[in-house]
This record gives C-alpha cells, structure tokens and sequence, in this order.
C-alpha cells in the first residue's frame, strides 16, 4: 500500500494600497513600468522601508493559523541573478520567519485532520517578463508588491487534502480581509512537494517539485497526475529523479522543467537595509483583537446555536458576508432552517444567475426574512416566492410591494380555488379518467394544470384537497 | 582554509564575473589570506552572544500605506540599453 507524501508552498498577495517596501501603487493593469520607484529598480542611495499595514495583516493571518509568532523577526537577501528582480537579490525573511508552527484543520469526508503549517514569512514579489522574439521583456509594476508564504509540512497524503487545504486557507484569509487569494488572477500561487512511499515506511521517497498551476483544481490534477506517474516508476523499480516539473493544464500532465543543473545557492543574509522588528504582547495583543470569528467557529456556532445541518452550515460560513447576512437573517427570524434552505437554494442560485455575490445582491436581510415569512404564512405559493425574490432583486422593493404590484398573493379562498378546479375537470376528462382507472400520477398533472390556470397563485394543498374530493364524487 | 581555483570559478559564477587563468590564480592566494584573516575571529570564545542582524540601534521603522508618485516610465527607462513599448528588453532568458 503506497501513501503520498505532499507540502504545500504559497505565496499570497496581500491586498495593500502601495508595495511592500516603497509608496509605488500596487493597482492592477496599469502600463507597463508605470508603477515602479528608485527601489523598485533597486538604484543605488535609496532605502527600503516596510509597510506596516502589510506586516500587520501577514501577523493576522500568522495568528488565524495558530502560529507562534516571534518576538525578533528581520528580513534577508536571497541572492540571484534573473531580470525580474534588478537589485539582483529578493528581501525575503530567512532563518527568523516572523511566524512558525501553526495549523489548519481541514474537513476530510466530515472527518477533521490538522495539517501543520511550518512557517509564515514576507517577502516581495518580482517583476513580470514577457518572452518575444529573440529577447524578454521586463515589466517591473509587480516588482515589491507583498507577498505572504504559508509552507505547509509534509502532512498531506492526497490531492483531496491538498485541494481541501487550499479552500480552508483561501476562506480564513479572505475572513481577515487581507486577501482575494484569486488564484485564476496569480494573486494567490501554490507550489506542491510530492513524493511517494510505502505506508510502512519512515523514510520518505524522493520527491518532485510541481509549479504552474493556476487553479485549486489545477493543483489537484497536477498531484493525481504526479502520483500515478511516481507510482508507475517505482512499481517498474525505476528512480524518480528529484526535479521541479511544470503542469500543462491543456495536456494534463507535468513535465520536467529545462534548468541547468545545479543547486541554487542563495546565499542569503541579513539585510543590512531594514532594521530588525520586535514583535511585543502589546503588539500582538491589538492585532489578535482585529481578528474576526473565523469559518470554523462560525460553522460550529451555526450548527450548535441554530441548529443548521453540517453541510449546510458550511455553505453559510463558506464566506463571511454570506455567513453575516444568514446570521442577521436568524436574529430577525429564528426559523434558521427554513432561512438556510432558502438561502442554499433560490438565493444562492440568483447569485450565480447573476454573477454577483451576497454583497453586490440588491437584497437586505429584513426584506429577505419578510419574503419568507409571507411563504411560511401560507401567504405565497413556492413559485411565486421564487419570482418575489427575482422581482426584489431587480427592484430593491420590499417584498409586500412586490406581491401587489405583481399580484402574486396566494389564492386560499376555497370559494375561487374551486371554481378553478371545476373548470380544470370539465376540461380534461381523460386526466380524469385516467385516475378513475388508478393512475395517481394523473391528480399531479390535474393540480399542475390548476396552479397553471391560477398563475400558480392558487395554495397547492387547498387545491389538492378540493381535487380528490370533487374526483371521489366523480 | 584552502581555497582552490574551483571555488574561485564558483563564486565569480555566482556573481556573473569572468575571470581568466591568471586571474583565478591571483584571486585564489588573495582570497585564502582573507578568509584565514577572518577565521581568527573563530578563536574568540562567542557561546551565548546573539548573532548581530543589525547594527542600528533602531527598530520597527514603518512606513504607512499611503501611495505616492512613481517614477514615469520614460523615467524609468531612460538608462536601459535597450527598450521596447515601455518594457526594459533584455537578453531572451527562456529558449
């Protein structure tokens, strides 16, 4: 039985107004070298000095993930020679991480496995280049925007947990605010380790580098694609060379990158340019009170408080906004169960009709909860319901406008139902035939024709009710 | 310590400098008397004193992440060897 063994590197921007270590704009799309400074450029008299926000929010994160945070941290040279970088060295933090020894939890199949996290460092991002004919172009916008590396330790034993991974970090980080974590936009990256070995084994096998995917299920292919090809050389007892290999999303396999073959020697030390940085409880103290409930306290609290469903409570919390309108809902409303299933279906499927998500959605949870009391009142049929929220959503009109404006109210009045059901017998006999002779299907199409008739105003009950009573006369 | 022409070779790889036999020899005597002149600092006793990162007396210098002017392009750009539609051109470094 065959286990593998895979780490996970990745690389966050983090969404502050200027760069890491200079005031440059860190806007996306703009020309190209518009967005570039002395430091940028890495001319020589000026000096680097770090951007507090973006510290503050790499702690935040460091603490979501239960990471011991260091008290003296400074950040190093890591030397090499590429033009995407012009000082010729990247500032990034070496042996004195600013964070260490965290962990997330991760759901497996409704089973919880705690992946560690060995460090959580900044660094500055590098520059981008473009290949054309005969020479690479350099655009040096990208250059020192901040970057936050979370590496994880070689906990993960499929490219399920990878992908499981990567969706709980996205959601904690984009809960704290410091980052979309778009991975589609290269806003977040995500290197993969991964070697194979006997479950029984300690000794690890020899591992590959995996680079180039650009979504999370970019990631998972790449490792289910990585994990067969491993598997098939040790099993023909042939040696997995150690290597970085590169996805092709189009051909959906990797390939070994062209480098020459040495190792990077990086050389790194510390920067002589930035003074080192002391992290105090006080310091600490005042960030870890800007940290809001986090996905799994909040998933935990809406299952226990509200009594929502697991599954159900994970699409709640899956973002925080969503997760703040549900919980305003229940506040107003304490039917949290028939809230949550109109929010997972009718209103989450508005969502994606309309490509917005719960904040850009022209919808106030009191107008939401007023709908669904009209529903729960008997007041409107599920369909109507249905076109009250579209006509909401358009519109921003509280739903008891809606209803009389479009004249949506339910029929309950038993009087009109059954003048409609009388109509709808007299016009389909062989329905009604159908039923004398024991098909029951045909009392769903008979109710179906009434709703239709009644612009599916009519109470579907009441009309049932009326129906096999007029049909036992029959 | 013993530093051979290969290190040598090495280390002005590692810095992107070409260097020719003579050259290499030179620097090899040049940089074994300089590494034996710091390894006398091996002989101090240095158990519990914490390696110096910085020599400044400061610390946690921010700044606040406010925007400011960058250089414009053509700014930028102006000492480039070679240019193209703003973009710095360089030697092509993938095949």
């Amino acid at each position: 039985m065959y286990e593998s063994v895979i780490g996970l590197e990745v690389h966050v921007q983090l969404n502050t107004a200027t760069k890491l270590f200079c005031g440059c704009s860190t806007e996306f799309g703009s020309q190209p070298n518009s967005q570039a400074c002395e430091i940028c450029l890495g001319l020589p008299g000026c000096l680097p000095v770090l951007n507090q926000k973006a510290f503050v929010y790499a702690l935040k994160v460091a603490m979501a993930l239960g990471c011991r945070i260091r008290e003296f941290t400074k950040f190093d040279r890591k030397n090499y020679f590429y033009p995407d970088l012009p000082k010729n060295y990247q500032i990034s933090q070496y042996d004195l991480p600013l964070a260490e020894e965290g962990f997330l939890d991760i759901d497996i199949n409704g089973r919880s496995k705690r992946v560690n996290i060995k460090r959580v460092h900044l660094e500055e991002d590098a520059g981008k280049l473009i290949h054309s004919q005969g020479s690479s172009l350099v655009d040096l916008n990208r250059t020192g925007i901040p970057l936050l590396e979370i590496v994880s330790s070689p906990d993960i034993n499929s490219s399920q947990e990878a992908y499981e991974y990567l969706n709980s970090l996205k959601q904690i980080i984009q809960y704290l605010g410091v980052s979309s974590c778009d991975m589609e936009k290269g806003i977040l990256r995500c290197d993969a380790n991964i070697s194979i070995k006997k479950k029984e084994d300690s000794k690890l096998g020899t591992k590959t580098e995996l680079k180039n995917m650009n979504s999370f299920r970019g990631v998972r292919d790449a490792l289910d694609f990585e994990i067969k090809r491993q598997l098939k050389l040790l099993e023909s007892k042939e040696s997995i060379a150690q290597e970085t290999r590169l996805w092709d999303e189009e051909k959906q396999m990797t390939y070994p990158m062209r480098t020459k073959e040495e190792a990077q020697d990086y050389r790194y030390f510390p920067e002589p340019d930035l003074p080192p940085f002391t992290i105090d409880s006080k310091m600490q103290e005042e960030i870890r009170k800007t940290i809001p409930e986090l996905p799994q306290q909040k998933m935990k609290r809406f299952r226990e408080d509200w009594g929502v469903p697991a599954g159900r409570a994970n699409i709640l919390a899956s973002s925080i906004e969503l997760a703040d309108f549900s919980e305003k809902c229940f506040n107003l409303y304490a039917k949290a169960e028939n809230i949550t299933n109109w929010i997972c279906g009718p209103l989450l499927s508005e969502m994606n009709n309309r490509k917005q998500d719960i904040n850009q959605i022209n919808i106030t949870p009191k107008n939401f909860v007023d709908l669904i009391i009209f529903f729960d009142q008997g007041k409107l049929s599920n369909l109507n319901t249905k076109n009250a929220l579209a006509a909401m959503i358009d519109s921003g009109k509280e739903p008891g406008i809606i209803i009389q404006e479009k004249n949506l109210s339910q029929i309950s009045d038993s009087v009109k139902l059954d003048e409609i059901v009388s109509q709808v017998i007299k016009d389909n006999p062989k329905s009604v035939n159908d039923y004398l002779q024991g098909k029951e299907n045909a009392v769903m199409f008979l109710v179906g024709q009434v709703m239709r008739k009644s612009k599916s105003k009519a109470n579907p009950k009441m009309v049932r009710e009326i129906l096999l009573k007029k049909l036992k006369k029959a | 310590m013993a530093i051979d022409k290969n290190t040598v070779k090495y280390v002005a790889h590692l810095a992107r400098i070409k260097l020719n036999e003579d050259e290499l020899d030179l620097l090899s005597s040049q940089l074994e008397s300089i590494i034996d002149f710091i390894d006398k600092l091996k002989e101090l006793d240095i158990s519990g004193v914490q390696p110096t990162s910085s020599v400044l007396a400061v610390g946690n210098v921010f700044r606040e992440d406010k925007p400011r002017a960058s250089l414009t392009a053509e700014e930028s750009l102006s000492n480039a060897p070679e240019k193209k539609d703003n973009f710095f051109g360089v030697p092509k470094v993938i095949e």
